[in-house]
């Protein structure tokens, strides 16, 4: 199934905040077409992983290469512009501007990079790809909260990423926006994207991710397809605790 | 480029050549009044082009005034084409500009304000020390220009700084400024280089201001540090600006006209107590139009189309 070459690799990446390593010793590869899930309890260095990869942080040691090219030192605008696009857990829409407006940011600064009728044009297929391109003229501030979601995804899909990653893009839905969330992505997945997903939804893990790499404590502590590491006593040790695994 | 785009354009060229026409009434203090209006309008809007979208209020103006004061004033007394000083001193403001942004555009909030404050005053103690080392006071700036010319030029450097503004806006520059005074992570992840974008548009803003300073030096005649890098320029640009409002290109024009004339009668009729109503004048505006004119006159066209939809 991973057969298609390598886009991102980690090496070692390590974060420490004084003394606490939150990203202990990374290694993993993500492979073009692939949906990564990087999955694990609250508190175990997903989302500060994720940071490292998009350069909102700088790993502390170890190395992370897009096509075998390090990026790790560069900065966020930098790994932006060589494709690694993100979503935010808490999402950020720009307050000010319509929905249009908002997935244009995406077209102009993005990976590749349009202006003028051709970035409108873009930001609108986009929109449509998201199910949003009704609201196109429509200000942020009125919208719901899956469609904020929908709005930050349109905005980074519009940059055209190598890698796209999901930080919680499905946390907080209720359960008829949480099934139409799992179909997008699988649109997405469908569309040969490579993706990398830190979620909480083992529905959504099941059937979209192709790999998982689960975290505890900073460290790896399992990856491979969702039913080996959702099985894997270990795993289950760190999600429940000692007396069920 | 659209009809739209050309009627504001050719609207704009007609009420800069009306404007021009103002010396034409042969009215002293109308032309006084009218330099002090063009003067204000050209800081408070190249002002508004830095913070309008980035929401960084900067209270250096007067450090790049002063700097292009003083330029002119120096360069006159070696002998120096008048013309020539206005592009050194646009370079200098611009450099200053990049010198100050490189050191200070990491800051944030209060931070930034409390900094441009400082600079502002460092430069003026700097020169004033410079000054007592070689013995003089101040420095005559003698030329035959006339406040017709200086009323001209300041119309003139007007029609620049719009055009300028009006290229920014729609340009990536424009809506890179725009994103980063919505959300600076947004932009950053976007693949915004947030640093250079802001120091760019400083640099704009400190060499126009420069130039104006420049440009308002043979009216001074003589000049001296606590004249030429007063604190009470910087705060009135950003009062006038903010009056106006910082989200239109137009919108500082539309609070410097009447805040100039307010600021005239105040000094006027009541000289000992200008600051006092100057400060009441201040909490007025704050407390009553917090987003100046411009949201004032947009909230009301809002009203209006909502009135008309229901209707």
């Amino acid at each position: 199934m991973t057969t298609g070459p390598t886009v991102l690799s980690l090496r070692g990446a390590t974060k420490r905040f004084g003394g606490l390593v939150a990203v202990n010793d990374m290694d993993f590869d993500v492979t073009e077409h692939e949906v990564l899930g990087l999955i694990g309890p609250n508190g175990s260095g997903k989302s500060t992983t994720l940071n490292l990869i998009s350069g909102a942080l700088k790993p502390t040691e170890g190395t992370i290469s897009l096509r075998g090219t390090p990026i790790s030192h560069l900065s966020a605008a930098d790994i932006a512009r060589r494709g690694i696009a993100r979503t935010f857990q808490l999402v950020r829409l720009l307050p000010s501007m319509t929905v249009l407006e908002n997935v244009r940011a995406g077209a102009v600064f993005g990976h590749r990079r349009r202006w003028g009728a051709e970035a409108d044009a873009h930001a609108l297929r986009m929109l449509a790809l998201v199910g949003l391109d009704r609201r196109a003229n429509a200000h942020v501030g009125e919208l719901t909260y899956i469609d904020t979601k929908r709005v930050e995804l349109a905005r980074v899909l519009a940059s055209e990423p190598k890698v796209l990653l999901l930080d919680e893009w499905l946390a907080g839905l209720n359960p008829t926006e949480l099934e139409e969330g799992i179909t997008l992505i699988k649109r997405l997945r469908d569309e040969g994207r490579t993706i990398i997903l830190v979620e909480h939804v083992m529905d959504a893990i099941r059937s979209l991710c192709d790999r998982c790499v689960v975290m505890s404590t900073g460290l790896k502590i399992a990856e491979g397809t969702p039913e080996q590491v959702l099985s894997d006593p270990e795993v289950i040790r760190a999600y429940l605790g000692d007396d069920d695994a | 480029m659209t009809k739209r785009d050309w009627q504001s354009l050719t609207l704009s060229a007609v009420l800069l050549a009306v404007a021009a026409c103002l010396p034409l009434t042969g009215d002293a203090y109308m032309l006084s009044i009218g330099i002090t209006i063009a003067m204000y309008a050209v800081l408070a809007t190249s002002w508004a082009l830095f913070s309008g979208p980035t929401h960084y209020i900067s209270l250096a103006t007067a450090a790049f005034f002063g700097l292009g004061t003083y330029t002119t004033a120096i360069g006159i007394e070696n002998g120096m084409n008048y013309w020539l000083t206005l592009p050194i001193a646009a370079i200098l403001g611009a450099v200053l500009a990049a010198l100050v942004g490189f050191a200070t555009l990491r800051l944030s909030g209060v931070y930034f304000v409390i900094f441009t404050l400082g600079l502002a005053e460092l430069v003026r103690q700097v020169v004033t020390w410079g000054q007592n080392v070689s013995g003089q006071k101040g420095l005559y700036v003698l030329t035959d220009i006339t406040e017709v010319h200086i009323y001209w030029q300041l119309v003139a450097l007007a029609g620049i700084v719009y055009l300028t503004g009006w290229a920014i806006g729609r340009s990536r520059l424009g809506f890179a400024l725009r994103i980063i005074g919505d959300d600076e992570e947004v932009a950053r992840h976007s693949g915004i280089n947030t640093s250079r974008a802001k120091i760019l548009l400083f640099m704009v803003s400190g060499a126009t201001a420069a130039v104006v300073g420049s440009m308002l030096a043979p009216r001074y005649i003589y000049i001296e540090p606590a004249l030429a890098f007063s604190p009470m320029l910087s705060f009135l640009v950003v009062i006038m600006a903010l009056l106006g409002g910082t989200g239109r290109l137009w919108g500082p024009l539309v609070g410097v006209i009447p805040f100039t004339l307010l600021f005239e009668t105040i000094s006027a009729s009541f000289p000992n107590q200008t600051t006092l109503l100057l400060g009441l004048s201040f909490l007025v505006i704050v407390y009553l139009l917090p987003r100046g004119f411009v949201g004032l006159i947009e909230s009301g066209k809002r009203r209006l189309r909502d009135r008309e939809a229901f209707a």
